[in-house]
């Protein structure tokens, strides 16, 4: 067996039993690993119509082919289950050292299913599987959890758990592994509260077989020098983060403010990375087998908002900050350690806060709702204290832990909620890059930019450039994003490694890692499957057409100020286009064509 | 002249592209990281992290414990070197060395060592940091040295 394992371990949580099984090797070869693969055991086994929190969901963290290889920024696993916060298949994608352990333990994916009596965390040593108590960490913040279990396991164990806010079943929570690396999204931490299950704790000692060592070395080593060669990541990622866009964005009119009743920020260098860099950066931080190191290990001094850890990437810096109307770069990170610390996925809290004010300045909620704060854009305290709450579920907090688009329309106002399929939107303004608009509208998972990337074109000029304002070309390009990150991720690889590879050179990796006859073109059929599959669920669960669409103000109302003045989300003059050479009828339903073609019928 | 590898803790960012590199050059195809002659340990809280592999140390205290000769040094200056066929895995040397940095490994009854790839180290090549260097000896520090000086330059230069 080259590149996946062949095994994969299923935990019962309700009867305590843990197995051992073979992976399906028809459907690894199929759906790959990780996102694909994950997706693909989920939908065999799990009806899409079950109560996302109850025993029956069962939640999956699934390395790649690749994880844990030395080709490079492929060390992924994700965290694949049926999401509490949108429905759809949450597949969260998270580095570190975590994953690639999972596989030296031997395992291609671990099925959580039921639910424990009571809290309990998992000790993983290779072949020795044991649940244990965990009743001493229940309550306890991500580090002191993750030092807690390394304390009564191993010291060189590496550990994915959750924090207060999974735990109280907040549908933004996220699964942390190693303290600050996150399968952030779709609330995939309250699936892992839902269990009782505080933790995974792993330490591998196996091998990964390579099918031909020899190419695969010079695959990884072409993929490499590539990455480095790339000004994106090689050089702007180490040097600034992700956080290097703040001011990218904001140049082109794309940067939403103030919950996107604007796409333009007059203060946005005080929150970007090349600032960053020069005030709380101490150093950059690299996932495991990673030549970009786009990590930021950061401190804050200022007493106000005293810490240390990781963050802000540019969504949190966006979203605690121009998204709230602040430009106070202290006050974003500290809100970031919290959600670091509390298990909180810093998109969806941030743009819930940023939402929560919006309400309260159009008068909707008053301060008998907000436990007495009054609640305005730009206050740096309520960023912080808001984001304990939420975590804590205290007061009004209880309300913003179920996202904005139920805040919002419990107040009879879900316009107010920037979100699709109920998960908030990211850090692109789809008035300012159509392209991007599209792709939020129909992405599998809701409001979401890592699945269909077309910033890279739009934007960045990665490969090439396209216009952002226009919507010409815009359907073909967002289903090749979607695809190829379809692929790259059930892969094990980074998104970032697309600074510098494409869909050859991974494949490329993955042909010579497995064995398998993974051409460009089979790597990129594998993606759309594995796209059409998750739609399938999608439509299984009650998404329609109707659903595959943007907030209404991002189609109505237009940018106020900056280079995108004037404009809106032109979603009608794309989705149509996109149905169509996606192989779907007019209502978004693949046809029977389509499924022979992807083998999923 | 003999060379060196120096390690630069406050450039290593804990990625352990120097462990998979030395790993697969050791082992004969496949990758067991545990393999590796060289460990990062990170310490998440304060975001640091060391690279560790044998030092070569002028006076091993690895050689002097070593009943067979096994472990022994690789011409006068040379690095400390790990004969497999002479060893009768006593382990000695695992207990010796100061820095943990000899290790037996059961599964492959291997004495695991740094061993410089022969001059040309795997480590320094993958690491896409330059926290890993491979320098004549002489001049080990010189590096850092110019780092540091560079520093207290500036320093002076704003003050004056």
């Amino acid at each position: 067996m080259f590149g996946w394992t062949g095994t994969i371990l299923r935990v019962n949580l309700t009867s305590g039993a843990a197995t051992r099984e073979a992976t399906d090797m028809q459907r690894a070869r199929q759906y790959i690993g990780a996102r694909g693969l994950g997706a693909k055991y989920l939908f065999d086994e799990v009806d899409p119509r079950i109560d996302a929190l109850s025993p029956d969901n069962k939640l999956i963290f699934a390395p790649g082919p690749l994880t844990g290889s030395f080709a490079p920024s492929t060390g992924r696993y994700n965290v694949v289950t049926k999401s509490p916060l949108t429905g759809a298949i949450a597949a969260s994608n998270s580095g570190g050292s975590f994953g690639p352990e999972v596989k030296f333990a031997g395992y291609d994916m671990i099925i959580i299913e039921g639910r424990a009596a009571h809290p309990v965390y998992l000790w993983i040593q290779d072949d020795k599987v044991e649940i244990r108590d965990a009743g001493a960490l229940w309550g306890k913040l991500v580090p002191d959890t993750t030092d807690a279990i390394r304390a009564a396991t191993h010291d060189d164990a590496k550990v994915a758990c959750i924090g207060p806010a999974g735990e109280k079943l907040s549908l933004l929570a996220c699964i942390m592994n190693e303290m600050h690396r996150a399968a952030g999204r779709s609330g995939v931490g309250a699936v892992m509260g839902s269990k009782n299950l505080k933790a995974v704790a792993v330490q591998g000692s196996g091998s990964l077989q390579i099918a031909d060592p020899a190419a695969f070395r010079a695959a990884a080593d072409n993929a490499r020098a590539k990455i480095l060669a790339h000004p994106v990541g090689g050089t702007g990622l180490k040097a600034y983060g992700t956080d290097v866009l703040v001011n990218i964005l904001n140049s082109i009119g794309g940067l939403p403010t103030r919950n996107f009743s604007d796409g333009y920020f007059p203060n946005a260098n005080k929150l970007g990375g090349e600032t960053l860099s020069e005030t709380l950066l101490v150093r950059p931080k690299g996932c495991f087998s990673c030549v970009i190191n786009c990590g930021r290990v950061t401190q804050v001094r200022n007493p106000a908002f005293q810490g240390e850890g990781e963050g802000p990437e540019y969504e949190t810096a966006w979203g605690y900050g121009a998204d709230c109307g602040i430009d106070d770069l202290e006050a974003v990170t500290k809100a970031n350690f919290l959600c670091n610390e509390y298990g909180l996925d810093c998109i969806s809290t941030a743009t819930t806060i940023a939402c929560a004010m919006d309400l309260f300045q159009a008068g909707i909620i008053t301060t008998k709702d907000t436990d007495g704060v009054p609640l305005t854009f730009g206050d740096t305290q309520a960023i912080v204290e808001l984001t304990r709450k939420t975590a804590l579920r205290e007061g009004f907090g209880d309300k913003l832990a179920q996202g904005s688009y139920r805040l919002a329309e419990s107040y009879g106002h879900p316009e107010y909620s920037m979100s699709v399929k109920k998960q908030e939107m990211p850090a692109y303004d789809p008035r300012a890059v159509q392209g991007i608009g599209l792709h939020y509208a129909t992405s599998n998972r809701g409001g979401c930019h890592v699945r269909g990337y077309t910033i890279a074109v739009e934007v960045l000029g990665n490969p090439f450039k396209m216009d952002p304002a226009v919507t010409e070309g815009k359907a073909d390009l967002c289903i090749t994003f979607q695809n190829l990150t379809a692929a790259l991720d059930s892969s094990g690889a980074c998104l970032f490694s697309t600074f510098g590879l494409g869909a050859d050179e991974i494949a490329e990796c993955l042909r010579t890692m497995t064995g398998e006859p993974y051409t460009t073109e089979a790597f990129m059929r594998a993606g759309e499957r594995i796209w059409n599959l998750e739609r399938l669920w999608n439509l299984k669960i009650g998404y329609t057409a109707k659903d595959d669409t943007l907030p209404e103000r991002l189609l109505k109302s237009p940018i106020k100020t900056g280079p995108s003045k004037g404009r809106v989300n032109r979603l009608g003059e794309m989705l149509p286009e996109y149905y169509a050479h996606r192989g779907w009828d007019p209502k978004g339903v693949p046809t029977a064509e389509k499924l022979t073609y992807l083998s999923l019928n | 002249m003999a060379k060196l590898l120096m390690i630069h803790p406050e450039k290593c960012t804990g990625c352990r592209n120097c462990e998979l590199a030395c790993a697969f050059s050791h082992d004969g195809g496949g990758l067991r990281l545990r393999t590796a002659r060289v460990h990062v340990f990170s310490w998440e809280r304060e975001g640091f992290s060391v690279p560790m592999m044998c030092q070569q140390c002028a006076d091993a205290a690895c050689i002097s414990v070593c009943p067979t000769g096994a472990m022994h040094r690789a011409g006068p200056g040379g690095r400390v070197e790990w004969e497999a066929n002479k060893c009768i895995r006593c382990r000695m040397c695992t207990l010796a060395c100061p820095f943990g940095n000899a290790v037996y490994d059961a599964a492959g009854n291997a004495i695991l060592k740094c061993d410089e790839c022969s001059g040309d180290p795997e480590c320094v090549k993958a690491c896409p940091n330059q926290a890993l260097e491979w320098v004549d000896d002489t001049v080990a520090t010189y590096s850092r040295k110019k780092a540091f000086s560079q520093k207290f330059k500036e320093a002076l230069q704003e003050v004056r």
